[in-house]
This record gives structure tokens, C-alpha cells and sequence, in this order.
């Protein structure tokens, strides 16, 4: 078995003369959380959706969990979970009625190594909806309808989990909630992740590795940290001196402090340097790439 | 747990949430409920030539008509609904779930519908002199309504494959109207023009209402029908007919609509109902 989660090479795709997807390669590694981000229009939600197959390609080489999502069954589906931006789906329901009979669909999928479903009490407790497993899946909040759906994404305890957005319009204490909950899944789960996010600060949290798509290609691939070290010139230095206020951009951060230091010693105050991070790289690799 | 079973199960949860639901409830009753209310107040009318009361003929032919229309626009409604709030996606995303979705629909409805004949069957038996049952009217009444739901529930699924637009589903109900007109379900058949009598008995719902009436309706009054009989061969030829057509025809247009099902899909539809909204 390889461990390689999901290939793809030279995927296109194309509406008509309008092309989405121009080439894109890249691959997952089991137990990886793999961050895709891109502006609006990049071709984020369409690559999602070949690998889900939910959508057909034009062209190129897709594999995820060693099948071709195009044409993959239902045991293949089965080791996949997919929380989506915007379900409204099964209004009548309630929390637990409908957790229990979704898990029925994959128990005759479990094996040795995974037990299928995720017991609907346990599952509860760890997107915290104990309290609301008798609601109606209509009466529930913006917040809580998107635990559930993070917990309808999992209860076939999938290899594989795609996450679309799955913070947006979450307030700070419920995204810090759902990216704790993301560890434990990876951490203790062993299950690799595919998510699309428009929060660079979440990408860096989360995410193990960093595929930024612009215009329908791959523009940069790679951990948060090496990313950011692709733009290591734009470190910034502040400090105070005689109550003035400096700010110094630089690409040698610790040579200009330390000349900083033996010219002004001591007189120097608040001093702080800030390295670029993953948004300063996006910026600037998103401009690049669109002048 | 097999499709079928997920399936039925997926199907009694959707009864027991629409029978203990009241805005539903009263939604399911209330056309039923005014149209029963109709006909007991047109009891005390004769069939002109006879002395059967006009409200007890009626009372089948609107039983087999609830069949038609409950079959067809109930099911297109729901998959209307669902495929807009992503209920289809879900079941796409469910290993077995397609299946098991549609098996669900299926018995949503028929159990919808056999509750109301059971319904209007107990009120017309304690309300509507003449009406009659015997061994042989039930068991005729067991397979035009097995029948009447096979004939009418893959229609349902079609039309919901088709229409992409909840706000058109309101538009199928004007055809209905109109079929039921020239379906002898209030008005005899036989008072129609010869070219309307065709057109009523290329559609189920004629079938339905004969059907029906063969069903509860003393013997007697298959004279008031076309050719003076009750046609059962035909009955159960044009029914088996419609279901051949619609089991051929219905899962592969409901495999191509799941086909296109996707995130992006129903999020466009709802951006759709977003704009329309404000």
C-alpha cells in the first residue's frame, strides 16, 4: 500500500472555452492536513469536487485512496467524508435520529483496523451537541448546524476528509473549537485532511501543507513555514529610541538588530521583530502572479 | 444494513415526523379534509336516473384522484425540495445512499397516501350511504391502489428530475386541474366530448377513479361508466402501462440529475432563492 492519500497530474478542466484548471499537480500524504487556498475563482471548489467525485474532469490523472473518483462505488464513498460549506439538508430531523441512521449506511463497511460508524453518543460528545442530540436539525444555530455537519463528515470515521470552508462565519471561540477538534481527528485518528479556507492564520494553524491556486494552476506547494521563508526578506524591525518610534523592513533581521544594538545600545526599547508569515506570502505570490 | 432496509427506515422516520409535525399534518389533511366535507354535503343528490346518492359516487373517483395527484406531485415536490436544500447531495455522499433515498421517498408516500385512504374509506363507510365492501371489492381496491402507486410514483420522481425551480412545482398543479376534469372524477366521463374521453384515458388518473368505483361502488352502477362495465382488464393494462413507462424511464434521468449534484451546485441554486428572496 502506498501511502499516498490522493495524486493528481495535469487535471483540467473546462466549461465550454472557459478553462477552471490548467494543469494541477499535486499529491496528499496519509495523515496529512492539507490546506488549499486561492482567491475566489482559482479553481479551489472544482478540484475539491473531482476528488469527491462529485464532478467529472476534463482531463489529467486523479487518484484518491487508490481509485479514480469518476468512476469509484460505494465502498470507495465510504471511506470518504465531505462537510460542505452550506448544508440545510434534513431540516426535520433531529440531531441524534439522523446521526444514527447516516452511521447505519457504513457499517457494513467497517474493518479491523477501522470500526464503522462512529458510535452516535461518543460523537456527540466530541463536536459537543450532547445537550442538543433531541433538536430538530432546523431550530439548531449557524454554529452548532456546522458541528453537526462535521460530525455527519465523520461518522463513517472516513480515511479521507474534505472540509470546505469550513470556519467561515464562525465566531473567534468556535473556530478555535473546530481547529481543536481538527487535531484530535488527525492526531489521534490518523485521518488525512483536505480543506479549502479562506483564513490564512487557520491554514497556518492547521495545515501541515500549503497549496496556494491561482487562475487554475498551483502557484506555490509547501509547508506553512517554508512559504513564508520564500518571503524571509520581509521581516519588519520596530523599536523606540529618545521616545521615537522606527520601523525597519529587512531581509537580515538578526544582522540589523545586532548592528542596531552596538550602535544605539542601550537607549534601544520595545523592540520587535516580526518575520513575514503565510499571508505576507500569499500576498505577494497572489500580486505576482496576477500582474 | 441493507438499501431496502435503510431505505424503509429512512421512509418511517419521514411518516412519523410528518404525522407528529402539525403545520405538515394540517397541509396533508386539509385538502383531503374540504374535499370530503364537499362531498358529504353533496349526499343528499341523486345520480340523475337513479337514486344512489351523487356524494357516494364521487367519494372513489376523488379517492382514486388523491392517488394521481398524491403520487405524482408529492414525490415531485419532495425532490424538489430536497435536491435545493442538499438533502440529495447528502444521499449522494452516503455510501448506498441514492438508493436507500429513493426507497425512503417511495415509502413517504405511499404510506402518506394509504393513510388517507384509510381515512377517507372510514368516513365514507360511516357517512356515505351505499357505498359497499366486499372480499372482492378489496381485493380489486389492493391492486389498483399497488398499481396507482406504481404507475404514479416514478412519474413523481421524473417530473422532480426535471424541474430545476421550486416555484414551478406550483405550475404542475394547473395540468392537474385540468386533468381532473376530464378524468370523470366529478363529472361522468360520459358527458364529455369523444375527443376528451381519449385524451382522459391516455392518464392514469382516470384509471384511478374507475378503478376506485369498481372497487367500492355496488355493481349496479358500472352503468353510469363508458361501454356500461367497469373495464378492469383495462384498468390494470393502462395502469401496468404507465409503470413500465416510468420505471424505464425515471432512474436514469434521476442518475443523470445526482450526477450533476455538487457543492458548488446547491450552493448556486440557494445564491439563486437568496436573490429572488430580497
Amino acid at each position: 500500500m502506498s501511502d499516498l492519500v490522493a495524486e493528481v497530474r495535469d487535471l483540467r478542466m473546462s466549461y465550454g472555452a472557459r478553462e477552471v484548471l490548467g494543469g494541477v499537480g499535486f499529491t496528499v500524504r496519509t495523515g496529512e492536513v492539507v490546506a488549499m487556498l486561492g482567491p475566489n475563482g482559482a479553481g479551489k471548489t472544482t478540484t475539491i469536487e473531482i476528488l469527491e467525485g462529485f464532478r467529472m474532469r476534463s482531463a489529467g490523472f486523479v487518484s484518491v485512496l487508490g481509485e479514480d473518483p469518476a468512476h469509484a462505488g460505494e465502498r470507495w464513498r465510504a471511506r470518504i467524508g465531505v462537510v460542505l460549506q452550506s448544508w440545510r439538508d434534513h431540516a426535520k430531523w433531529r440531531v441524534r435520529e439522523l446521526l444514527q441512521h447516516l452511521g447505519g449506511y457504513y457499517a457494513r463497511y467497517g474493518t479491523p483496523e477501522i470500526a464503522r460508524p462512529w458510535p452516535t453518543d461518543e460523537l456527540l460528545d466530541l463536536v459537543g451537541l450532547t445537550a442538543h442530540a433531541n433538536a430538530r436539525i432546523g431550530n439548531l444555530s449557524g454554529g452548532q448546524r456546522r458541528r453537526l455537519d462535521v460530525a455527519i463528515g465523520i461518522v463513517g470515521h472516513p480515511e479521507l476528509l474534505f472540509l470546505d470552508e469550513p470556519t467561515a462565519g464562525f465566531d473567534p471561540a468556535a473556530r478555535r473549537e473546530f481547529h481543536e477538534l481538527v487535531h484530535r481527528l488527525t492526531d489521534t485518528e490518523q485521518t488525512t485532511v483536505l480543506l479549502t479556507t479562506h483564513d490564512l492564520a487557520e491554514a497556518e494553524r492547521l495545515a501541515d501543507r500549503v497549496i496556494i491556486l491561482a487562475g487554475g494552476t498551483i502557484i506555490a506547494d509547501g509547508s506553512p513555514d517554508e512559504l513564508a521563508l520564500r518571503m524571509s526578506g520581509h521581516a519588519e524591525v520596530r523599536w523606540t529610541r529618545d521616545g521615537q518610534r522606527y520601523v525597519h523592513p529587512t531581509d537580515q533581521a538578526t544582522k540589523f538588530t545586532r548592528e542596531l544594538f552596538a550602535q544605539f545600545g542601550e537607549s534601544v526599547e520595545d523592540l520587535e521583530v516580526r518575520r513575514a508569515g503565510l499571508e505576507d506570502t500569499y500576498m505577494a505570490l497572489v500580486q505576482e502572479y496576477e500582474q | 444494513m441493507s438499501a431496502l432496509k435503510l431505505g424503509l427506515a429512512r421512509g418511517g422516520i419521514e411518516v412519523r415526523q410528518a404525522l407528529t409535525y402539525w403545520p405538515d399534518l394540517l397541509q396533508a389533511l386539509f385538502f383531503s379534509g374540504l374535499s370530503i366535507l364537499v362531498l358529504f354535503l353533496m349526499r343528499g343528490h341523486h345520480v340523475p336516473g337513479t337514486t344512489f346518492s351523487l356524494g357516494s359516487l364521487t367519494l372513489p373517483s376523488v379517492i382514486g384522484m388523491n392517488i394521481a395527484v398524491s403520487g405524482v406531485t408529492g414525490v415531485t415536490a419532495l425532490l424538489v425540495v430536497d435536491r435545493e436544500d442538499g438533502t440529495l447531495l447528502r444521499a449522494k455522499a452516503t455510501p448506498g445512499g441514492m438508493t436507500a433515498y429513493v426507497i425512503g421517498k417511495i415509502t413517504l408516500t405511499s404510506a402518506t397516501i394509504l393513510i388517507g385512504l384509510v381515512l377517507a374509506m372510514v368516513v365514507g363507510l360511516l357517512a356515505f350511504p351505499g357505498l359497499v365492501v366486499t372480499a372482492g371489492g378489496l381485493l380489486t381496491l389492493v391492486w389498483v391502489v399497488a398499481l396507482g402507486l406504481l404507475a404514479t410514483i416514478p412519474l413523481g420522481i421524473l417530473l422532480g428530475s426535471l424541474i430545476t425551480d421550486p416555484r414551478f412545482i406550483a405550475l404542475i398543479i394547473l395540468p392537474f386541474s385540468g386533468l381532473t376534469a376530464i378524468s370523470g372524477i366529478f363529472y361522468p366521463i360520459t358527458h364529455l366530448p369523444g375527443w376528451l374521453q381519449g385524451i382522459g384515458q391516455v392518464f392514469p388518473m382516470y384509471w384511478l377513479g374507475l378503478g376506485v368505483r369498481a372497487s367500492l361502488l355496488p355493481d349496479s352502477l358500472r352503468v353510469v361508466e363508458l361501454d356500461g362495465s367497469w373495464r378492469l382488464g383495462y384498468v390494470l393494462l393502462a395502469l401496468a402501462g404507465w409503470a413500465a413507462v416510468g420505471l424505464l424511464v425515471a432512474p436514469p434521468v434521476l442518475r443523470r440529475v445526482a450526477r450533476r449534484e455538487s457543492g458548488s451546485a446547491v450552493a448556486a441554486r440557494r445564491e439563486r432563492a437568496m436573490l429572488r428572496a430580497t
